[in-house]
């Protein structure tokens, strides 16, 4: 039996990188005592599956996971058991039982919505909807991405789903897939290239990632919904 | 945002590994403020994922944490990145937990466990913006105190601690906080809670109270106590009860991966064993076991209570452990259960041993380890390690049988009295136990067609409490030739191409040798050296050689007096004025049975009557 497991990520151990919140969960998970499954042979492990890494400094009301169980007691008693044994700053929100015909969390996960606030202090000196809009005029978006092969280009822009102006910055629905991930600093290194200023060399935004979601509805016509609803 | 960090998210994002610094791990201790009255900063003057692994640390933390009113948190070096961050910023150096800057503690332990870590205390104390010396602290600064093995000669530190704590640390804790708490209470001076503590607390030696007086030849001609009533001789401590003593079932469980990432059962303290060249066998002596039903505990709630995926047995010798048997047959029971995997180290190789290691890791992909740390019979008796040629090659047969086909084998070099034959020793026994694999194994079932033997020397270094601490050190250049020579011995032999040999570097031995043996003279050298910009020398890569040579012959000095002279039974030793329990009378008959090449059993056997007896418990006869 498979859950999706929902969680936070928040203050200081936004610092703690993916690999490390891995591990994490598996110790939490041993601690918690719920009938988890390992593979067999020596070093036996637990199969777990993350939706989309979350960026070092990024936090997060909308984690998951998916974890592999011999038997439940229920929902409930599984997030409890495991907030019970967790650090400050992650915390189990929801858990849910995966249908059996449903995709892993890495395989299915579509977009994800984000909050982005520019620290005090470090508002552009453009106007928040005019830059957007200057931006988004733009045929294509390129930045440049190094991967396995090297560098290349890619264009961000069909990645941008929706991009709202707030009081003290920006409310992003981002692609979040496997194959086409847009960061939320890829895009306002974009609004700033776009707009001719130069982007301070501090820390200057915050982010929250405030959910992740699947696509329930069809390639054409999309319907992101959170990722624990089937 | 408010949240508990001393250092900026710009930092944060620029360093390597933050989560070194963030602290908010699982099973770390927060206290309330209003609530406690005695702060202590426990450090290990090394990074991060090094100094977590620590068990003598683990256990002091939990014990500290355990007293009301005490709030013990963490400390390391910060990494070479965020150390030149913090001085250009000026940003204080600050405990984990809190987050609070050192230098407002009450008090900041050190543990001293290798001597080339001497700079990076230097380097933890000017992070923390506590003056260097101890002369220079005032009654603001904290009182800091060093503990652990190196303390067994603290003299080339002697300058930069308010305290040494001799001997193990479950012990005087209590004491000495409440003692400060007093002392607090009643206004009074630094020194006049330094004095008591020396005066009243048995296992603290305050070096600021003794004053040494030396030879025109360089050698010490008085070791003496400078104000009325402190003692001569400081008496190491010891854990008596061994069974009973407090052991931390809740460690803390970090987020990086650390070097022993995982729960470790110490199943008994002490050795039996006399090798002539080790430490630890003597300053942990006697011997003395955790009962098997408190291990079994133990095991069971320190699993709960980290989450850990590993299990390991600490002690210098586990196949010493009289009920290993039991426990391993439990431990494998238990950690099946839970998934859990078993690592075991220092096991000698016999029947037993491989049984279980074949049930605890996959023989194909594991090694056999031994370590006879000489290579011929002859040098064996020197160092008095009870390893016979016929013990390893009858292990190993045994071995091949089971299907393992990969031997690492650990040597030392430049032991007294060691010869040209000695060295081509190490050779011949690993080309007997090649060829002992192919007379055991039919080439039909040879796995991956061969064996494969590691062969790794170590440089030999001569330590305070040994039978060899009198012996000279051999210098860098008869280090180097005896490497050439063993790789030449073994590039002789038939079997050399199953044969793989590393060593060890030469240089940063010689200086362990010089700050290991090394007297008060040696505190203006480290100080000078540190300023030079030096620290993080126990990493090859950060060790500077030249800038120690140059620097201890800047202050006069030579590395040959230190490392390679021998010394004359009669002198007086910096260390002369620790009583770890061996006496010196017997240290002597060591030191001689070892130039005659006899061997003195171990404990199990007979005793030698070493003088720990008169710590009336573990092993030895009389109580
Ligand atoms: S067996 Fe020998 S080398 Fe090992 S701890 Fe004991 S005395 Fe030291
Ligand atoms: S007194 Fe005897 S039994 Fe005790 S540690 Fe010394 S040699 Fe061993």
């Amino acid at each position: 039996m498979k859950l999706r497991i929902k969680f936070t990520k928040f203050g200081p151990i936004r610092f703690i990188g993916h690999l490390d919140v891995m591990r994490f969960f598996q110790k939490a998970i041993r601690r918690s005592e719920i009938d988890v499954k390992y593979t067999s042979g020596f070093s036996p492990h637990q199969v777990m599956s993350f939706a989309q890494p979350l960026s070092v400094g990024v936090e997060s009301n909308g984690e998951y996971m998916d974890i592999e169980v011999n038997s439940i007691t229920n929902c409930k008693d599984i997030m409890d058991r495991i907030n019970a044994v967790s650090v400050e700053g992650i915390k189990v929100t929801d858990v849910t039982i995966l249908p059996d015909n449903a995709k892993n969390a890495m395989s299915s996960v579509a977009a994800a919505l984000y909050t982005v606030i520019f620290k005090d202090g470090y508002m552009p000196s453009f106007d928040l909807s005019d830059g957007l809009s200057k931006m988004l005029e733009k045929d294509e978006l390129l930045i440049e991405k190094t991967g396995k092969a090297g560098k290349r280009e890619v264009d961000i822009k069909p990645g941008l789903f929706d991009i709202k102006v707030t009081d003290k910055g920006y409310s992003m629905l981002l692609d979040c897939s496997s194959s086409g991930n847009v960061k939320p600093s890829q895009v306002i290194s974009k609004l700033y290239e776009v707009n001719d200023e130069k982007e301070p060399e501090n820390i200057f935004f915050h982010v929250t990632r405030e959910e992740t979601y699947k696509n329930n509805g069809t390639e054409e016509e999309p319907l992101y919904q959170p990722m624990n609803v089937f | 945002m408010s949240e508990r960090l001393a250092l900026s998210e710009d930092i944060l994002m620029k360093i390597d590994k933050p989560a070194r610094y963030i602290g908010h791990e699982y099973n770390s201790v927060i206290k309330d403020r209003s609530k406690v009255d005695v702060r202590f900063a426990m450090c290990f003057p090394d990074v991060y994922e090094i100094g977590m692994s620590h068990l003598g640390i683990q256990i002091l933390y939990g014990l500290l944490n355990s007293f009301e009113g005490v709030w013990c948190e963490r400390v390391y070096s910060p990494w070479v990145d965020l150390d030149s961050i913090m001085r250009k910023e000026s940003i204080p150096l600050f405990a984990l937990e809190s987050q609070d800057p050192i230098k407002d503690f009450d008090f900041l332990g050190i543990t001293l466990q290798y001597e080339m870590c001497y700079t990076n205390i230097l380097q933890v104390l000017d992070l923390s913006q506590i003056p260097l010396k101890s002369i220079d602290r005032t009654e603001e600064d904290p009182i800091v105190i060093g503990g652990g093995p190196c303390t067994y000669n603290p003299e080339p530190i002697a300058d930069f601690f308010d305290i040494f704590y001799i001997g193990e640390g479950e012990t005087q804790y209590e004491n000495l906080i409440n003692l400060y708490r007093n002392y607090k209470k009643e206004n009074k001076s630094r020194r006049e809670f330094l004095i008591k503590a020396a005066k009243s607390i048995p296992g603290l030696y305050v070096p600021s109270l003794y004053d040494v007086k030396y030879n025109k030849d360089g050698t010490i001609s008085s070791f003496t106590p400078n104000v009325e009533g402190v003692p001569e001789k400081v008496k190491k401590e010891i854990v008596k009860d061994f069974s009973n003593a407090y052991y931390p079932m809740a460690p803390v469980v970090p987020y990086i991966k650390v070097t022993q990432d995982r729960v470790v059962l110490e199943i008994q303290r002490g050795c039996i064993r006399g090798c002539r060249f080790c430490q630890a066998g003597q300053v942990y002596k006697p011997i003395r076991e955790k009962s098997l039903d408190e291990l079994k505990k133990y095991a069971i709630t320190m699993l709960k209570n980290t989450g850990h995926e590993e299990l390991s047995l600490s002690s210098l010798s586990s196949s010493d452990y009289s009920k290993l048997p039991e426990l391993v047959d439990f431990l494998i029971e238990e950690c099946d259960k839970r998934h859990i995997n078993i690592s075991l180290p220092s096991l000698r190789i016999d029947a037993f041993s491989l049984d279980v290691m074949s049930k605890v890791q996959d023989v194909k992909k594991s090694s056999l380890t031994f370590a006879p740390e000489a290579g011929s019979q002859r040098m064996r008796n020197v160092i008095n390690k009870g390893l016979t040629e016929e013990v390893i090659l009858n292990g190993a047969e045994l071995a091949f049988e089971g299907g393992w086909t990969r031997v690492k084998l650990y040597f030392m070099l430049g032991q007294p009295y060691e010869t040209l034959e000695d060295i081509e020793g190490i050779a011949d026994l690993a080309n007997k136990i090649a060829a002992r694999f192919f007379e055991t194994v039919p080439k039909e079932k040879r796995v991956n067609g061969k064996v494969q033997i590691v062969v790794s020397t170590s440089f030999f270094v001569p330590k305070p409490f040994t039978a060899f601490q009198w012996a000279p050190q051999c210098s860098k250049e008869q280090f180097l030739d005896k490497a050439y020579q063993t790789r030449e011995a073994i590039s002789k032999v038939l079997n050399q191409k199953s044969i793989k040999y590393n060593w060890h570097e030469a240089d940063a031995s010689v200086m362990e040798g010089v700050l290991a043996r090394g007297d008060r003279k040696l505190c203006d050298v480290i100080l000078k050296v540190y300023k030079k910009g030096c620290f993080y020398d126990a990493w090859s890569e950060y060790y500077k050689n030249d800038v120690w040579i140059d620097t201890i012959k800047e202050c006069g000095l030579t590395p040959e007096f230190y490392a390679e002279r021998e010394r004359d039974t009669d002198e007086i030793l910096p260390w002369d004025f620790i009583d770890c329990g061996v006496s010196k009378a017997y240290l002597k008959r060591e030191w001689e049975r070892a130039s005659k090449e006899q061997i003195s059993e171990n404990c199990a056997v007979k005793c030698q009557g070493c003088g720990a007896a008169e710590f009336k418990c573990g092993i030895c006869p009389g109580h």
